[in-house]
């Protein structure tokens, strides 16, 4: 009786969109290597049956050699062989090394069907493969697919029960190469093609001194984009929405209680100047969803666009080949560049990538660096908001000081932490161009995931914030922590309030500072402060259920202290 | 080596672990390897094994032998 189906192949052989394709299920897929580094469940209906199909982040073999490969293997392992049945998904354009899994799968006795996934790509490649010839060699049912275009999966859930298990002795990794070389042989008949401009593209991409310039050019272009895509999105559309449709529904609303009162304060906010003012009020009704939807949402969009476009097209790994050097001075190799993408997104599938890295003491590091250094989009968006009122130059200063931190900070945990961090080894995967409709369909399930855990924190935030302000709660806290904040910080002591609410979401804590009209410097350290200090309440639940108790603790005595020193320093350092 | 130089895998002067993890990636002794580029400064180094492209850190690469044809 079968029980479960899992996925398993090569890591950026497609794994995931053929999950998409057979189970309904959405789930992100990018075109680099450890893409999925959590176990994903589906369902999948076979005439009466319904089978759980499993997802499994991607393995070179069944030796794994990182913390993602290790949950991959020892899930596999865990099932009886008899109740499971592996779908062995490899990629059509790269035979070859997929067929070393393939082979161990056979060997170990799972029952298995090969998948031939990205057959279009073979094709254009000039790369012939001969599927009868392929199914006779393994003694596995072998269909040929297109995940992206959903070719061939209707054939591949018409014959996952023909998978069986056969007999095969185990033999010596050598005799598995030598092979599999037969098996080419046979099967694989490529045709001499010219070089396309696509393949002249990822040349360069190789060459250290072209390399370079792309990446310069990449990354300023899209900085540029998200933010001309956000601004476009606020300024043409959500603030006149909120402003010419919204405002006179709630002028009206706040009339209607009295313009004052506790349920007044805590739905429309204060009054500005005997009217509602989105960024200042801070009610539940006016600034909550003004500043989620209005400032933070559009960066939010446009910078998962952007994202979504460097992954698809496979740009990532070459980045992380030129910032190889720059990261091992942090004790780090240039494939954490993965988790330091992600986490200018959102820290939690930041952190959660670091599963790609090899060590423990790897994981540590970066982990610490991204929660500290590296501030989410909707931080970001903030950001942009309140310092670029004043002046570019001070959204340029919070990211050298960044910069700053990652660099200090590195040197100084490669040199303190015990044992070595390994280099890399990593797969550069094709350019490729997937369908548009694929890129729109992953930046609507990141929007949906953001929508869904954001407005409530956000709205629980601005709630506790009132009733605080409404009761006067905050008094002690910033009578009790005013000489740090005002001696050492420079800033005023009702800043506490915005710290502490940084806990739970940075973008409401950001919204705050905007009422106490701060300077220029005030606000610029506040800035830096809010995205080095305290990581959201969601960035803590994943730091400890990744690091454990003990470094989590480790990690946030470093975050508090690299704050109090950063601020110190940037309170002395500037002339206001 | 030169740039797209062709070698065949002479030997791996590392241990077991990272024996298996090239291996499993196509590079064990006696597997044709094309080298395609380096970076300066110990920077790292990209080679070509079967139809894949693998980059490597610079201490690794020094680890694994090869024969220049």
């Amino acid at each position: 009786m079968i029980k479960k189906i899992f996925l398993i192949g090569n890591p950026n052989v497609g794994k995931s969109v053929v999950f998409s394709r057979l189970t309904g299920v959405q789930v992100i897929a990018s075109n680099y290597p450890g893409t999925t580094v959590e176990v994903i469940k589906g369902y999948l209906k076979l005439g009466e049956q319904r089978l759980e199909l499993i997802d499994l982040p991607g393995a070179y073999s069944l030796q794994p050699s990182s913390k993602a490969e290790e949950a991959a293997v020892s899930l596999l392992q865990q099932y009886n062989k008899e109740e499971s049945i592996v779908i062995n998904i490899i990629d059509a354009t790269n035979l070859e090394r997929n067929l070393y899994l393939t082979l161990q799968l056979i060997e170990e006795g799972y029952r298995v069907i090969v998948c031939l996934n990205m057959c279009d790509d073979a094709g254009h490649r000039g790369i012939d493969i001969d599927v009868q010839q392929l199914e006779r060699f393994l003694g596995a049912p072998v269909v040929s697919t297109c995940a992206v275009t959903g070719h061939g999966i209707k054939l591949l859930v018409e014959r996952i029960m023909q998978a069986r298990a056969v007999l095969r002795a185990g033999v010596t990794h050598q005799e598995r190469w030598r092979k599999i070389g037969e098996i080419i042989e046979a099967v694989q008949h490529l045709q001499h093609r010219h070089h396309t401009f696509r393949e002249i593209l990822e040349d360069l991409s190789v060459r250290p001194f072209t390399a370079i310039i792309m990446a310069v050019a990449v990354i300023f272009l899209s900085f540029n984009l998200v933010r001309f895509i956000a601004e476009s999105l606020i300024n043409k559309v959500m603030d006149p929405l909120f402003i010419n449709f919204y405002r006179p529904i709630l002028d009206s609303f706040s009339l209607g209680l009295g313009e004052k009162g506790f349920m007044h304060h805590l739905l429309i906010g204060d009054l500005i100047n005997g009217g509602i003012d989105f960024k200042q009020s801070l009610g539940l009704l006016t600034t909550a969803p003004y500043v989620e939807f209005a400032m933070v949402l559009p960066y939010v969009v446009a910078f998962y666009f952007v994202l979504g476009i460097l992954e698809d097209v496979g740009f990532l790994p070459r980045l992380a080949i030129v910032l190889d050097n720059f990261f091992h001075r942090l004790g780090l190799h240039g494939f954490a560049i993965i988790p330091v993408f992600l986490g200018f997104g959102c820290n939690v599938p930041g952190i959660l990538s670091t599963r790609i890295l090899e060590s423990k003491r790897e994981r540590f590091i970066a982990s610490t660096l991204i929660s500290i250094g590296v501030p989410c989009v909707a931080l970001q968006a903030m950001i942009f908001a309140l310092l670029g009122r004043i002046s570019g130059f001070y959204i340029a200063g919070v990211y050298l000081v960044l910069l700053a931190i990652w660099l200090i900070l590195g040197a100084i945990l490669n040199r303190s932490l015990k044992g070595y961090s390994p280099e890399f080894l990593i797969e550069i995967p094709p350019y490729r161009f997937p369908p548009l409709l694929l890129l729109f369909k992953k930046l609507f399930l990141r929007i949906k995931v953001f929508l869904f855990e954001a407005v409530p924190i956000v709205l629980l935030g601005v709630l506790l914030v009132n009733i605080f302000l409404y009761f006067k709660l905050f008094d002690f806290f910033s009578a009790v922590l005013s000489p740090l904040i005002k001696g050492v910080l420079g800033l005023p002591k009702e800043a506490v309030i915005a710290l502490a609410i940084g806990f739970i979401r940075k973008d409401v804590a950001a919204g705050l500072l905007i009422p106490l009209g701060l300077n220029p410097k005030q606000l610029f350290i506040a800035c830096v402060l809010l995205a080095v200090s305290f990581p959201c309440i969601a960035t803590f639940v994943v730091l400890f259920k990744e690091l454990g108790l003990r470094d989590l603790i480790k990690a946030t005595l470093i975050m508090i202290a690299t704050g109090l020193i950063v601020g110190a320093l940037l309170n002395i350092g500037i002339v206001g | 080596m030169k740039r797209n130089q062709k070698g065949r895998v002479a030997a791996i002067s590392a241990g077991h672990n990272l024996q298996n993890r090239l291996m499993s990636m196509g590079i064990y002794k006696g597997s044709q390897i094309t080298k395609l580029t380096h970076f300066a400064l110990r920077g790292p180094v990209t080679i070509k094994v079967g139809r894949s492209v693998l980059a490597l850190g610079h201490g690794m690469a020094g680890k694994v032998m090869l024969e220049v044809e």
